[in-house]
């Protein structure tokens, strides 16, 4: 990987709901065009160390640098920076009132400030590439799970961001549903996004991620490329994990 | 097996089949029906054998029930029940907007934005908190009684703000328990994609919310048509003050029956339409 700048190093970074410390110091770094896998047990924190990352939860301490612009800075306007990182949920939380078309455009007309006319060539494009063009004018309620989620995917790309996370975005799916956004994701990832996802989808992560965290109890315990992770596993408590769920 | 085969297909031949759950609810229809049609027969048929041997009745049904009366006063009530209607068209759209600004002062996040919320909370309890005469009260004579020129001292005026003091905070609290039902991460997605709060709210969250607390509101709006009754003992002359002046000309109750009537032209539909609105979200949602 080239490792000369980074495009995401995490520093430190603690995270508190109260008296509960769920991130205990997370250090990171990710590089341009890399596709990070966290993984780890249920409660570990890899969902919350996706919400930090994206400023939907602050962080109570250390750094995280985008670029060099330190954006767990308190106080630091987070619209921008949303901008630049996306992040598609398990849940997909597409607008229910609006049809995909208009979930798609909604953010970049308010925030960027761009006509429905600038922005339908690049929409209708994302849409055909994700193989959704006969789907634009339905409604999340009308569209399969799979479908949801390619939208929602669709939506946080249309931002243009620079980096993309991904939290448990085939959990919700059926089985058969799993691959079509799977394949989305390998896309991103041969187009050179840089991405972190969290996931339970170990052959998937296996695949094709080229680095693996395995995160416990907050901090990112052990990481390395994925064979060394899935076969030779250093931690007790990673080789505990991995054969809690291969089985 | 055969014989059940033949069965359904002679059936079908007559009329639409049904099946053996659609033929059980069929008969249970019926049923209630019938028992419906008799049992309102009865009540009826008491209420005009029974009523009628009331010491009173006599009395009741001149003063209450005359035709002559009905016709003499109907026209002019009618004419003054459009005052009502008026009183309400302006007032329902000011209730609107101001109950939506009080909502939002509800549900203002910012911690700079805390007086704001005090404010709009303050609001809610102390209208909430009130009988709307005793507002039409103070407001329609207190105000008045400053000593406002002319225009300024219409119990219109006052009467209307009494009306949308009170009906806004109602409706600040349906709209706000609306915008709490739409769920965090409909709000986390719009923020995740760069949007500012104002345009998470506007785009987002309340268009969500008001579709949910549409039956709510409705039900609301027809209280508000009844209470606009309530200005007559500011002044307005609308439909209840027009029957106290009939009553007084004709010694007669008879205009308070005809106001009755014609209240329950306007609000047995409007009330049937919330409920069946109520009636469709809730299928919806289930
Ligand atoms: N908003 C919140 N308030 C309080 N505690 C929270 C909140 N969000 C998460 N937590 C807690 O933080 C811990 C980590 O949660 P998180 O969702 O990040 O785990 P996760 O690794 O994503 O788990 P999963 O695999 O189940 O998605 C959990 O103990 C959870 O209860
Ligand atoms: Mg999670």
């Amino acid at each position: 990987m080239p490792e000369a700048e980074p495009k995401l190093r995490l520093q430190n970074v603690v995270k508190k709901f109260g008296d509960h410390t769920v991130l205990r110091g997370i250090d990171l770094v990710v590089g341009e065009g890399e596709m990070v896998c966290l993984i780890g047990a249920s409660g570990s924190g890899k969902s919350t160390l996706l919400r930090c990352l994206n400023g939907l939860e602050p962080v109570d301490d250390g750094e995280i640098f985008l670029d060099k612009l330190d954006i767990a800075e308190p106080g630091l306007d987070l619209g921008p920076v949303r901008q630049r990182i996306g992040i598609v949920f398990q849940s997909f939380n597409l607008f229910p009132h609006m049809n995909a078309l208009e979930n798609v455009l909604l953010a970049p007309r308010r925030v960027l400030g761009k006509t429905r006319d600038q922005m339908m060539g690049d929409a209708e494009a994302l849409f055909t590439r994700f193989g959704l063009a006969a789907h634009i004018h339905k409604y999340p309620d009308q569209l399969s799970g799979g479908q949801q989620q390619r939208v929602a995917i669709i939506r946080a790309l249309a931002m243009k961001p620079e980096v993309m996370l991904f939290d448990e975005v085939t959990s919700a799916l059926d089985p058969e549903l799993v691959g079509e956004v799977l394949d989305v994701l390998r896309a991103l990832q041969a187009e050179g996004m840089t991405m972190i996802l969290a996931t339970h989808e170990m052959r998937f992560a296996r695949d094709v991620a080229d680095r693996i965290c395995f995160m416990d109890g907050g901090v990112i315990l052990e990481e390395g490329p994925p064979d060394i992770i899935f076969s030779a596993p250093q931690e007790e408590r990673t080789k505990a994990f991995l054969k809690s769920i291969l089985v | 097996m055969v014989a059940g085969c033949d069965q359904r297909s002679s059936r079908q031949i007559v009329a639409i089949p049904l099946n053996r759950r659609e033929a059980y609810e069929a008969r249970q229809k019926k049923r209630a029906l019938i028992i419906a049609t008799i049992s309102t027969v009865l009540v009826v048929a008491m209420i005009m054998i029974l009523v009628p041997m009331a010491p009173g009745w006599e009395q009741v049904k001149k003063s209450f029930f005359s035709s002559e009366i009905f016709v003499l006063s109907f026209p002019k009530m009618a004419k003054a029940f459009l005052l009502n209607i008026a009183i309400f068209a302006w007032s329902a759209p000011l209730v609107a907007i101001v109950g939506l600004l009080l909502a939002l002062a509800r549900s203002v996040r910012s911690p700079a934005l805390f007086p704001l919320r005090i404010f709009g909370a303050a609001y809610v309890d102390i209208f909430r908190g009130l009988p709307v005469v005793l507002v039409i009260y103070l407001i329609g004579f207190g105000i008045p009684g400053l000593g406002l020129p002319r225009p300024y001292n219409s119990p219109y005026i006052w009467g209307t703000v009494a009306l949308v003091l009170t009906y806004s905070a109602y409706v600040a609290e349906i709209l706000r328990s609306g915008i709490e039902s739409v769920h965090a991460s409909q709000r986390a997605a719009g923020l995740s994609l760069g949007m500012s709060e104002r345009a998470v709210m506007w785009d987002i969250v309340l268009p969500q919310a008001i579709r949910r607390v549409v039956p709510a509101n409705m039900n609301m709006l027809i209280a508000m048509q009844k209470d606009v009754a309530l200005l007559s003992f500011i002044g307005p002359v609308e439909i209840l003050r027009q029957a106290g002046i009939f009553k007084s000309l004709y010694a007669n109750f008879t205009p308070y029956v005809v106001a009755a009537a014609i209240f329950l032209v306007v609000t047995i539909p409007a009330t049937r339409y919330a409920d069946y609105l109520m009636n469709r979200q809730r299928d919806a949602r289930s």
